[in-house]
């Protein structure tokens, strides 16, 4: 189990920063049967139903990209660099690469990304899905994502990142820059599945303009072997609105840092952040960070952890107001499985083993908004093999 | 249908209950009466097997098995339900799905029983969330409706119960119990009564829940000790005159037996 103060350092020497090119596969159906398992458990539907487009990138290539809706831009971010000049007014804006040494490394060795574009007054009726993919071992991936939701329009991303199933080490670093403008609402779903060895290190920084909603939800069961991100969103024009959610499980070996800040810049702007953490084994740091800039803003933090048998459970809240008139809250707890509410499902029926298992799906059941009812099924089917696994 | 035999019960070291013998037929309702802090839980609970209510002494007999020392879903599954007073809030279990784990069979058409105890709205909520006293025992009753079990145990059914609701409730348990007051009825009463097969042990502290549903007998427990067993209205309307003075008396004189 990893304590706080070990610092998890990571030698970018050890990871290679070239890979192999894969192929670009016309078809969905076309991809390696054993590739497909690990995309559909991070929820690309490789069918592609009720999905308006698809990006998916193995290792550093490319290998499917399309688009099947008007006004809904998904290409490579090389292949966007290309394409539109104006791409320079956003990508390294929000994020400074000499941020740290992943930034750095993203910036001086790119390995592709999405650029996914929703225009002004576009709304998606299904979601856009996208995938990472590491296959090769000791692979770095540095990607670099660029969103814009422009004027009025609604955007919908379920992302989910995994590996080939037999990876031994590799690292992912993912700068992403989001841009939410005008009354536009962009519902970002990211589901992580790396290996027990992946060191997965995200960066991102996500500017909301006036009326804009960012939604964020962030998923990871299985495990990993660290993980850590404190994506930050700027709330800069009136009304506003982000929430974050994460459910979050370390297993045995995982170590999770995991985080969110909001900023909020003006007035009437709204900030939820709900996390849910659960270790099993493994340790999870569960932060979340508010700032107040002016009067007349809401912010909430909601943030509970439970350890089952062995682990390390840290909640981290904080919030920092800068004038007066906000409004600003947090809740953290580190709790146990309750006799009481074991007995009363017993009562019900249930051997202890399903009244304990029904209490922590019910843990981690948050009410996430904008995932598709199979990916809902899925993720609930997941959250039962992950706690049976923990049992 | 459910045998108590000498049954004695600590709760943290405290002997609770002492000597408690008990029967309950076959489709027969049964009133337990008793003062605040008597025991009539604790025998509750005891008797559904939750933890911290150690048993002594005694047995406990239900359906010809002694279940003395079986696993709360076990005695469950053979047919024992409990309305609990303050059941706990589960974060994140819809009501629904509660309901639906009682219905072990999948026979229960929940949509249904959740109308009769107009509580559709709360299906999608979670369990026990932020409910009011009334609405803790439709939820309840609602989740005993889908189980169906032959021996239904009701802790305090109208405590915290607004009047406008507690004839929901009364009809909820008659109609769990098979005894419900219907003109016409299909079957002649006679007959029905003698197709009875649901028993019941109702737990109160006030008997205010005997002007909703019919029993075929009263105890009262005092201070651990049964110390009456007669008609479940000559037991109330004795209680309601003197309170539960009298029962002073006669437990410590059952004690002295002891």
């Amino acid at each position: 189990m990893l304590k706080r103060d070990k610092v998890f350092d990571i030698s970018l020497e050890d990871y290679k920063v070239d890979a192999k090119d894969h192929a670009y596969v016309e078809k969905l159906s076309q991809i390696e049967s054993t590739d497909a398992k690990q995309l559909l458990d991070v929820g690309v539907d490789t069918a592609e139903h009720d999905r308006i487009g698809t990006f998916i990138q193995k290792d550093k290539s490319v290998i499917h990209c399309k688009t099947r809706q008007d006004g809904i831009e998904i290409m490579g971010i090389s292949q966007a660099q290309e394409k539109h000049g104006w791409l320079s007014d956003y990508m390294w804006k929000s994020i400074s690469p000499d941020t740290d040494k992943f930034t750095l490394q993203a910036k001086e060795k790119p390995t592709e990304g999405y650029f996914i574009h929703a225009l002004a007054g576009v709304k998606t009726k299904y979601p856009v899905q996208s995938c990472l993919y590491i296959a090769q071992d000791g692979f770095s991936q540095n990607v670099h994502n660029i969103v814009i939701a422009e004027k009025d329009s609604e955007l919908h991303i379920i992302t989910g990142c995994a590996t080939a199933p037999h990876l031994a080490t590799g690292l992912h670093v993912g700068i992403s820059e989001f841009y939410v403008k005008e009354g536009a609402k962009l519902v970002f779903t990211m589901i992580h599945d790396w290996g027990k060895k992946v060191n997965v290190r995200p960066r991102t920084v996500t500017q909301v303009e006036e009326g804009g909603v960012i939604i964020s939800n962030y998923i990871s069961l299985r495990p990993v072997g660290s993980l850590q991100m404190f994506p930050t969103t700027h709330l800069n024009g009136k009304r506003a609105v982000a929430r974050f959610n994460s459910v979050l499980v370390a297993s045995q070996g995982s170590f999770l840092d995991v985080g969110s800040r909001i900023v909020l810049n003006a007035p009437e702007t709204r900030a939820e952040i709900i996390s849910r953490g659960i270790a099993s084994g493994g340790s999870i740091i569960a932060r979340g960070d508010l700032v107040g800039k002016v009067a007349g803003i809401k912010a909430h933090l909601e943030c509970k952890g439970l350890i089952l048998n062995d682990g390390f459970m840290q909640a981290i809240p904080e919030l920092t107001a800068h004038v007066p008139g906000v409004e600003m809250s947090h809740e953290a707890a580190v709790g146990k499985i309750d006799q009481q509410e074991i007995e009363y499902l017993m009562a019900r029926g249930l051997d202890k083993e399903e009244a304990i298992s029904t209490i922590v799906r019910g843990f981690l059941n948050v009410d996430i908004e904008g995932l598709p009812v199979g990916l809902k099924k899925k993720l609930d089917k997941a959250i039962s093999e992950t706690q049976r696994d923990m049992m | 249908m459910l045998q108590i035999e000498e049954l004695k019960v600590e709760v943290g070291g405290k002997t609770i209950l002492n000597n408690v013998n008990m029967e309950i037929p076959k489709g027969e309702t049964e009133i337990l009466f008793g003062p605040n802090g008597s025991g009539k839980t604790s025998l509750m609970m005891a008797i559904m097997g939750f933890s911290g209510y150690n048993v002594t002494h005694g047995k406990i007999i239900f359906k010809g098995e002694d279940i003395t020392d079986m696993p709360i879903n076990e005695r469950a599954l053979l047919g024992i339900g409990v309305s609990f007073q303050r059941p706990p809030t589960i974060k994140g279990l819809k009501t629904r799905e509660i309901v639906e784990i009682c219905d072990v069979n999948r026979s229960a058409d929940i949509e249904e029983l959740a109308k009769k105890l107009n509580f559709t709205d709360f299906l999608e909520r979670d369990v026990n969330h932020n409910f009011s006293g009334g609405e803790i025992k439709r939820s309840e009753l609602l989740q005993l409706m889908a189980q169906q079990p032959d021996l239904v145990l009701l802790d305090e059914p109208e405590s915290g119960v607004d009047l406008e609701s507690i004839a929901l409730v009364g009809e909820a348990i008659n109609s769990l119990l098979y005894r419900g007051v219907k003109c016409p009825q299909e079957r002649p009463h006679k007959e029905k009564i003698a197709g009875r097969t649901k028993s019941a042990l109702v737990i109160t502290h006030t008997g205010h829940i005997l002007n909703y549903i019919t029993a075929d007998k009263g105890q009262v427990l005092y201070n651990g000790i049964l110390c009456c067993a007669k008609n479940a209205r000559d037991i109330l309307k004795w209680i309601r005159e003197y309170g539960y003075e009298e029962c002073v008396r006669c437990s410590n004189e059952i004690k002295s037996l002891i």
